[in-house]
């Protein structure tokens, strides 16, 4: 019999359920949690970040200067280009510096957080430029300055297409989350790499992989009823 | 009043400088409903975004009730182009925003309290005759509601000129209709000067008192409406008036003989051509196809003519056409017989 094999006989099932009952509820909340955290603090950031990057662009309602762009594109694609386990260690010195640890829950939401906003930045970069340049034209023919055309046309146009990839945001950083959970972080990821891995309770692996399931599909099925629900362009 | 004075203006582009407009000169009166008319490519779009700086000029200046515009910093800029509003071909309203908000956004920017600015967009949308529609979004709406809309916001702060982008181009001929007839309206009842950038000459004929007729970035011909059409000077003038000259083809499939008739600024709508054809020659001509339209009493358009018989009946028609008093008739003879030409 392998491992696989063994990890289905009706007594490891039996103590699988026995873990699942016990460490799944917090670890769950440890998982939302953390996900919701580090999303909510990666749009703060990101967020401006986008709007920064479109408005500023050398055809953007409101030019910077080509230096400045150039090193704030560089600084994004090099934070996205860092593998999310490496970028963890990376960043020790800073969660420290935060949380004042750089082990358990609270202090993986910092590197999350740091993993997570140039991606969200090129989201709201991508949202944002998807807003119909004639509506943009039409707001300077009336005489809009750049920061009113950012807040009161570019952003509420694109509500939508905001939502929508801000649950990409948070199915993604939930993915990163389960990676955390391998140095410390806590969570559902925390309990497959632990129990279900390290001790061959394949049976333990799994339930926390379908719970990580069930969980991405709450996030995106409400992120995607959201989007559509806020969409004024659909008729209904 | 605005003028317009030696407004030139170029693109760079990858090919290198491309000039859309070349020392345009024009002057706007107040209270003008002017036509500035071309075919896509002559420059129009960029000619009115000159008039609200949208597009700096390279060259020239737009003088505005004495202001020199290109004069202005950011801040006048903006304060301007409130009184110098804009109507586009694809509405361009916000489409997330209901009908009284995109109504009440060019007053919120400049910070007119809320309740007031909402009070103003209904009375504009009273105006537009859609005030059921103030919290509909743009979505739900026909496109010439959306226009009607558009141009309750383009009013709400008040402004002096309208400028119309091909405001009816993406409408059917009916509702284009009704959204002249409202902004003929407008223009008495408020006194505003409006500016129609478009393609389509019956939209000059029905609410334009002046025209400008631009072609490859320069102007034409320019005066009043009924002058400039009733004896156009230029070939883009012509192409415009009777653009079914331009396309007009010949079946080349059908056999029989044909003669064209291009009427140039003929009095021919009394003329009983055809008939007096046929009892003084004897020739019954049948029509294929025509196309003509009236412009000050005058004739413009063609008129396609099966002639039957033989090469000489056909002979006799054209000669008889051609010597038609008080006409002046092109006449165009094309064969289309297997037989070959005779």
């Amino acid at each position: 019999m392998n491992q696989f094999q063994r990890a289905f006989t009706s007594e490891s099932l039996a103590e699988a359920w026995e873990i699942f009952l016990q460490d799944f509820p917090l670890a769950l909340w440890d998982t939302v949690y953390v996900t919701v955290l580090s999303t909510f603090f990666a749009i703060v950031i990101g967020l401006p970040l986008g709007m920064f990057l479109v408005a500023g662009d050398e055809k953007g309602i409101r030019p910077m200067p080509r230096l400045l762009m150039r090193i704030l594109n560089m600084v994004i694609n090099f934070l996205r280009s860092v593998p999310f386990l490496i970028l963890i260690v990376m960043v020790i010195p800073l969660t420290r510096l935060i949380v004042g640890t750089s082990v358990g829950t609270t202090a993986s939401i910092v590197p999350l957080v740091i993993a997570a906003f140039p991606f969200v930045a090129r989201l709201v970069e991508t949202s944002l430029r998807e807003v119909n340049p004639n509506i943009i034209e039409t707001a300077q023919s009336m005489g809009a300055t750049p920061i009113q055309i950012l807040l009161r046309v570019m952003l509420p146009e694109s509500v939508p297409s905001l939502v929508s990839n801000f649950t990409l945001a948070i199915t993604t950083i939930l993915g990163y989350t389960a990676m955390s959970g391998a140095i410390g972080g806590g969570g559902i990821g925390k309990i497959a790499i632990m129990v279900g891995y390290n001790r061959y309770k394949y049976a333990v692996l799994y339930l926390a992989v379908i719970v990580l399931v069930i969980l991405v599909q709450i996030f995106q099925n409400t992120g995607s009823w959201l989007s559509r629900k806020l969409d004024k362009r659909l008729k209904h | 009043m605005i003028e317009l004075r030696n407004l030139s203006k170029s693109f760079m582009t990858s090919k290198g400088s491309v000039d859309a407009l070349r020392q345009i000169n024009l002057t706007i009166r107040d209270g003008d409903i002017y036509g500035i008319i071309g075919m896509s490519g002559a420059g129009k779009s960029t000619l009115v975004r000159c008039i609200n700086m949208l597009e700096k000029p390279s060259e020239g200046s737009v003088i505005m009730d004495g202001r020199d515009l290109s004069t202005l910093d950011e801040k006048e800029l903006r304060s301007m182009r409130r009184q110098v509003t804009m109507i586009f071909q694809g509405f361009n309203l916000l489409m997330q925003k209901t009908c009284l908000d995109n109504v009440m956004l060019p007053l919120r920017l400049s910070h007119v309290p809320r309740e007031e600015a909402r009070a103003r967009a209904m009375e504009m949308l009273q105006m537009v005759e859609l005030p059921d529609k103030a919290k509909s979004y743009p979505a739900q709406l026909s496109g010439g509601q959306q226009q009607r809309v558009a141009i309750a916001r383009a009013l709400s702060t008040n402004p002096s000129v309208l400028l119309c982008d091909e405001a009816t181009s993406a409408l059917d001929p009916r509702t284009t209709h009704q959204i002249l007839e409202l902004i003929r309206d407008i223009h008495t009842r408020m006194g505003i000067t409006v500016i129609v950038i478009t393609h389509q000459m019956s939209v000059v004929q029905e609410i334009c008192n002046r025209v400008a007729i631009l072609e490859h970035g320069t102007v034409m011909e320019e005066g009043e409406v009924s002058e400039v059409f009733s004896n156009p000077r230029s070939d883009a003038t012509r192409a415009l008036v009777y653009p079914e000259i331009a396309s007009a083809i010949f079946n080349e499939e059908d056999d029989g003989q044909r003669v064209r008739l291009i009427f140039n600024g003929a009095p021919a709508a009394r003329m009983p051509l055809i008939a007096s054809m046929a009892i003084d020659c004897g020739i019954l001509a049948s029509i294929q196809s025509a196309s003509t339209r009236s412009v000050g009493g005058m004739t413009y358009g063609y008129m396609t003519l099966e002639i039957p018989g033989g090469p000489d009946d056909l002979a006799r028609a054209v000669n008889y056409l051609r010597k038609t008093p008080q006409i002046s008739v092109q006449a165009d003879v094309h064969y289309s017989m297997k037989e070959g030409q005779a």
